[in-house]
């Protein structure tokens, strides 16, 4: 039920329209001064002591898309017959503190039990449901596992294997990077004549068109959105898929980088940072704090709600590194990339696991994902990174 | 009841209300729901562009039409698509014009003034968004599906919209002479910039319930059996509960009840081999047909009935 933070009475119209108007805005819908004045003059046109009349007007004005017109008379109802439930801040306060302290304690406790067992982590699927190891050739698995880590890119920390990560990741983003236009542009060569320069430049020589003058198409850039996994599981890839968003973000101005693991930040600034063993090593660190469940779901969400709007639109390849372990239900994901897509952007899922022999996306979550993907690859090598390069070329 | 200017000026001069409006749309053939109606009534007496999204076939570009019948003006219609670009939707020189007269300027030796000539209005091709804010009565604007529009078309149309005026370079800015009333209809294909929801009424078209699909088949073709309209809306409802990849819209149902009709069927679970035959009008893709099966249909058929 929405929650109505204005419980008193103000007096007169504009008050009370002014009140509604935060009231939507505190309950999520995004609407401004422009709405208010709009709500008003509207209200001078119909009959505005009918109540009814008054909704359909207000959900014209207010309302910007389907879900918020789905909600719409709810947040109304909340409003002007005070059937919302009120917010108490008093208690809000109180509360608050003792959240935040159980949350960094938790995660200080979480994070102590990961350093010292280094090798917990490795294991995916440990924080998940454990089922290779209860299998009946689990101990096959795992030590295949074990020879496999040795390709892995867990094993290349050195210093010449992240320049070597970062020059992929540029290469790869060079490769991506054009698309052709749809619209055709003045151009010194291209297939189309232009007939507007060449009816100019005729005047000159008594309409006969002399010079024949070009219209190409030309690339315009794409834009790049890499959201990366720093979960338990994804711990051992992460200071490598780091110097490989580092080398993706090197290459322009505009790629935006984000981390997840059960919150969401935005690191493209800090990876902007010239020294990239400073840069990685400072983000890895922070990467390996948070390490322990992932809310692949609630994070894809948040982005939506927080970054898409800005960053994606329909020009824009979102990356997405993680192995797709997620204690969300499944069901969230589907949705999250769904709306995503809707941005028009391309999805593409870089996954570390699928590398692995006989691996299938089990996990639900990547099974719920797979139909909203333009491009789910492997990618736990740095050779695997590089081979992707004439694929996401397409895209 | 208004008719024609009448109408328009009943609309403009404020005497008119948004339940007369409706009663106008209805009396056209339109049947419009209250929450449509009045975004409609509020975006022609607030002047803003009305922002119509739902599924296809729900009737958002027939609102248009219909509004400019009741307004008896020009209905102006971009279809728009993706690298949709400023040739196709404002303006563009007819070359060919121009280069003939700059031929025939040359050899008649009057050259002076030529390039001023040949970029004067009278070579300027016309396209709809140019159109539109020349006319001499106020027309309707119809943008349909600006989803598969791209975003930079999205923010020229932002400009248009504001300003209602469109620089050319050779011309000079040409300003509107009359303000249209714009309609912009989106299927959801592609999220819409909130700059341009912003600056717009909003109304989401659902597919209508069974009362108004009811009244929408009455205005559409009122010779129909009662009894079987009644039928075929209660079909058509039920076959949208179904899992379907493609709901029939309202455009559906009703060339389907002029099939029915067309085919003497005088009550649906008559013949079922007919009905299942008469059901390529609802459903639109294969798998949809397979997902209705006779049985199926039959069951539905006892439902609404």
């Amino acid at each position: 039920m929405p929650i109505t933070q204005f419980p008193t009475r103000a007096d007169g119209v504009v008050e009370r329209i002014t009140d509604f108007m935060s009231h939507l805005r505190f309950n999520g819908v995004g609407v401004g001064v422009a709405e208010t004045e709009l709500a008003l003059l509207a209200l001078a046109s119909i009959d505005a002591i009918e109540p009814n009349q008054m909704r359909l007007a207000l959900k014209a004005i207010c309302t910007k898309d389907a879900e918020c017109f789905g909600q719409f008379d709810e947040l109304f109802n909340a409003y002007w017959y005070g059937k919302g439930r009120r917010r108490d801040r008093a208690q809000e306060t109180k509360e608050k503190p003792y959240e935040k302290n159980r949350w960094s304690n938790r995660s200080l406790l979480e994070s102590e039990v990961q350093g010292s067992g280094i090798g917990n982590a490795d294991t995916p699927d440990d924080n998940n449901d454990g089922e290779a190891e209860q299998s009946g050739d689990g101990k096959l698995i795992a030590s295949r596992t074990l020879n496999l880590n040795k390709a892995d890119l867990r094993e290349f920390m050195k210093p010449e294997d992240l320049v070597w990560a970062e020059q992929v990741a540029e290469r790869i983003a060079r490769a991506i990077r054009d698309r052709r236009s749809r619209r055709r542009k003045a151009s010194k060569r291209g297939a189309a004549l232009d007939l507007r320069r060449i009816a100019r430049k005729s005047v000159a020589t008594a309409g006969e068109p002399l010079h024949l003058l070009k219209r190409n198409r030309p690339d315009r850039p794409v834009h790049l959105v890499a959201l990366l996994d720093v979960s338990g599981s994804m711990t051992v890839y992460a200071r490598v898929f780091l110097a490989f968003l580092k080398g993706l973000i090197g290459a322009d101005q505009h790629t935006d980088a984000y981390l997840f693991h059960t919150q969401l930040v935005r690191i493209s600034d800090a990876l902007r940072d010239g020294d990239t063993f400073r840069a990685v090593n400072r983000l890895s660190m922070m990467a390996q704090g948070f390490g322990g469940g992932t809310k692949i779901g609630t994070n894809l969400d948040l982005f939506n709600k927080q970054y898409a709007a800005k960053m994606v639109n329909g020009r824009s390849v979102v990356i997405i590194l993680s192995d797709g372990y997620d204690t969300d239900p499944p069901l969230k994901i589907a949705t999250a990339l769904a709306r995503l897509k809707k941005r028009g952007c391309k999805i593409i899922w870089l996954n570390p696991l699928k590398g692995w022999k006989d691996y299938e996306p089990v996990a639900k979550g990547m099974a719920a994902a797979l139909p909203h993907l333009d491009i789910f690859a492997s990618a736990n090598t740095l050779s695997d990174l590089a081979a992707l390069e004439p694929h996401l070329g397409r895209i | 009841m208004l008719r024609g200017l009448d109408a328009r000026e009943a609309i403009f001069g404020g005497t008119m209300s948004w339940t007369d409006l409706k009663t106008e749309l209805a009396d056209t053939g339109y049947v419009a729901s209250d929450a449509l109606a009045m975004a409609l009534y509020l975006s022609i007496s607030l002047a803003r562009p009305l922002l119509l999204e739902g599924a296809a076939g729900v009737g958002k570009t027939q609102i248009a039409k219909t509004l400019a019948e009741v307004r008896q003006t020009n209905l102006i219609r971009l279809q728009c698509y993706e690298g949709l670009d400023s040739a196709s939707a404002i303006y563009e020189w007819n070359y060919q014009r121009q280069l003939l007269s700059i031929r025939a300027a040359g050899e008649a030796h009057q050259q002076e003034d030529i390039e001023e000539k040949i970029f004067s209005e009278k070579y300027l091709l016309r396209r709809p968004l140019l159109e539109a804010i020349q006319q001499e009565v106020s027309p309707v604007l119809l943008i349909d599906e600006i989803d598969r529009a791209d975003e930079e078309f999205e923010a020229y149309l932002l400009e248009i919209l504001s300003d209602f005026q469109i620089s050319i370079p050779e011309l000079g800015t040409i300003t509107a002479t009359t303000k249209p009333l714009v309609v912009l209809t989106s299927n959801g294909a592609r999220d819409l910039s909130d700059a341009l929801r912003r600056r717009c009424i909003y109304s989401f078209v659902d597919y209508p319930d069974r009362a108004t699909e009811r009244a929408i088949l009455q205005k559409r073709q009122p010779d129909l059996n009662a009894r079987l309209a009644e039928q075929i809306v209660g079909f058509v409802q039920a076959l949208r509960k179904e899992d379907l990849e493609k709901k029939p819209g309202v455009a559906e149902t009703l060339d389907w009840a002029a099939a029915i009709s067309g085919l003497g069927l005088k009550d649906l679970s008559a013949d079922p081999l007919t009905l299942q035959a008469s059901l390529v009008c609802l459903l639109k893709t294969q798998s949809d047909q397979a997902a209705i099966p006779t049985e199926v249909a039959q069951r539905l058929v006892g439902k609404a009935a």
